[in-house]
């Protein structure tokens, strides 16, 4: 078992290394597609004060829905009805910076449809990008004609949106599922109990099977919260994501891109010497050499954390549209064959997301303490270095 | 390329890098170190305790070992007693076989010597006696003998016999 181990790892790595390609590669196809049926409504429905028109076939609809998923929201809608243009949900703050603070309920943008007024601004969400622009008091966002970027002015937006929430849901459940563990050890004389004791295994696997080999039994300590919160708060996100509750975080590039500045901030401020050395002055190579490698080396220090995130952001995204886009198929096909095949798959395929989703979790860890032991690893291999 | 940076939103980022740094500090206070310290403790004491079950069997295994020796050594020691108690056994009865046999021969020799000198002064009492005795009888006859004259002459008759034969 012991000799397999290895390189049953190395190649569930290398798949997984693989992963984000193809997963982006279809994520790529989408968005252009997404960018295309956009602009398809721009021309054909020109500027409806501001409005926009809901597209009629089922088709256009799914795939405005799924794109409207994929990213951030100002409201947390659970379900809509389409005949009476209801939904079932909650609005959530807005805060914007526009020369002081603004703060009011996304409610006052009734899903998009209105134009939401404060302190004599005027704010209006546009429909593709799902992003709160200043308009006048009708709501017009000019369009740039290239791009199809809207050239209105943009607030910074600190709202509490769909993502920040489930964020917080997330950090509180872990909160007190954590703490609740940590209680139950000295109630329990040491052993835990409750329902954190769940993760107790995963947290001694963290422990025992990627901090401790990847960073050395020396540093690994160090690392340890780091490694484990980010561990939890993947696999809780990826998992919020699963649910019908449409969340999406993991699958939204800020919030990878805030997690990977993280490990390449934490990598890059407890290296040692000898870290640096290898990237500058690369040991054991010729001169010539060494000053060819620097540049490279040094452009991995960035790439490292990049796949970090492209990869979390990849995955994740291109679940949610793959599942989305099957579950709409049923609406399509409307047929009990086509219907019952398309939930099958997208049955299978959600079974296939859970593991996505512990998986990156896994990997997400695996790297970041991998790039945490290379940045502590001693000085102890001189020769045979790559 | 361009779509990821467009949907990089700040104020997300804002949040989320504040929301989740915040729980790092927090779980590490509040959860990660006492769960890890309790972890660790408790394998301490599994270890620990998993080594003093060893060192105990160790223990009771030198000690059976022990008691093993000891026992061996006693049955020796034993043995070896009840070599000697034999052997000592076999040479008193060897020592006071010869000895008796010395002091019966000894006994049978003055017995002997007591017999020979018993016989020596009986024969004597009885040489006299007998002597004095056949005196006695001899005066007996004599006396009866030459109280009768035929007798006598036939004595002397036979003697002359005697001496004519001579």
């Amino acid at each position: 078992m012991v000799i397999l181990k290895r390189p049953l790892r190395l190649i569930i790595a290398t798949f997984l290394a693989c992963l984000p390609l193809i997963s982006f590669a279809n994520q790529e196809v989408d968005a252009a597609h997404g960018n295309e049926a956009a602009a398809h409504e721009v021309v054909a429905e020109g500027h409806h004060e501001g409005a926009h028109a809901e597209p009629t076939d089922v088709r256009s609809k799914i795939k405005a829905f799924i794109n409207h998923h994929v990213l951030d929201s100002h409201d947390f809608s659970l379900t809509q009805d389409d005949e009476t243009g209801e939904s079932w949900g909650f609005p959530l703050p807005v805060i914007l910076w526009d020369n002081g603070l603004q703060v009011f309920s996304s409610a006052k943008f009734h899903h998009g449809k209105e134009v939401a007024e404060s302190n004599g601004n005027y704010y209006a969400i546009n429909h593709h990008d799902g992003k709160i622009y200043k308009t006048d008091a009708s709501g017009t966002i000019t369009e740039n004609e290239e791009t199809g970027h809207p050239e209105n002015f943009r607030p910074i937006d600190f709202s509490i949106t769909k993502t920040v929430v489930s964020i917080i849901a997330a950090a509180l459940l872990m909160f007190f599922l954590f703490t609740s563990l940590a209680k139950s050890y000295a109630k329990n004389g040491g052993i835990a109990k409750g329902a954190g004791r769940i993760f107790e295994p995963i947290v001694i696997y963290i422990r025992d099977e990627i901090a401790i080999p990847n960073i050395g039994v020396k540093h690994y300590k160090r690392y340890m919260s780091y490694l484990l919160t980010i561990f939890f708060f993947v696999l809780f996100l990826n998992i919020f994501g699963l649910t019908p509750l449409g969340i999406n975080a993991t699958g939204n590039f800020t919030v990878t891109f805030s997690l990977a500045l993280l490990t390449f901030l934490i990598t890059n401020l407890t290296a040692n010497k000898n870290y640096w050395g290898h990237i500058f002055w690369m040991p054991g190579v010729p001169k010539p050499m060494r000053i060819i490698l620097a540049p490279i080396e040094l452009l991995g220090v960035f790439i490292k954390p990049f796949s970090l995130m492209i990869r979390l952001y990849a995955n994740i995204f291109a679940g949610h549209i793959v599942l989305m886009s099957i579950l709409g198929l049923m609406f399509i096909f409307k047929s009990w064959i086509g219907s019952s095949l398309s939930f099958g798959l997208a049955f299978v395929l959600s079974i296939l997301e859970i593991l996505v989703a512990f998986l990156q979790a896994y990997i997400f860890t695996m790297l970041s303490a991998l790039y945490f032991g290379a940045a502590v690893e001693e000085h102890h291999h001189e020769e045979g270095h790559h | 390329m361009e779509k990821l940076i467009n949907q990089f939103e700040f104020g997300l980022f804002f949040w989320q890098v504040l929301i989740f740094v915040g729980l790092i500090l927090l779980l590490k206070k509040f959860a990660w170190k006492p769960i890890l310290d309790a972890v660790n403790e408790r394998e301490e004491g599994i270890k620990n305790a998993l080594e003093s079950a060893e060192n105990a069997r160790k223990e009771m295994q030198d000690l059976q070992a022990d008691n093993q020796r000891i026992l061996n050594e006693a049955r020796a020691e034993r043995d070896t007693m009840l070599k000697e108690a034999r052997e000592m056994k076999e040479k008193m009865v060897a020592d006071a076989k010869t000895e008796a046999q010395a002091q019966g021969a000894k006994m049978i020799e003055q017995a002997k010597a007591a017999i020979e000198s018993e016989k020596n002064a009986a024969m004597a009492e009885l040489k006299l006696q007998v002597s004095s005795l056949s005196l006695n009888i001899a005066e007996k006859l004599l006396k009866e003998e030459l109280s009768n004259t035929e007798a006598q002459t036939k004595l002397v008759e036979k003697m002359l016999g005697d001496v004519k034969l001579n």
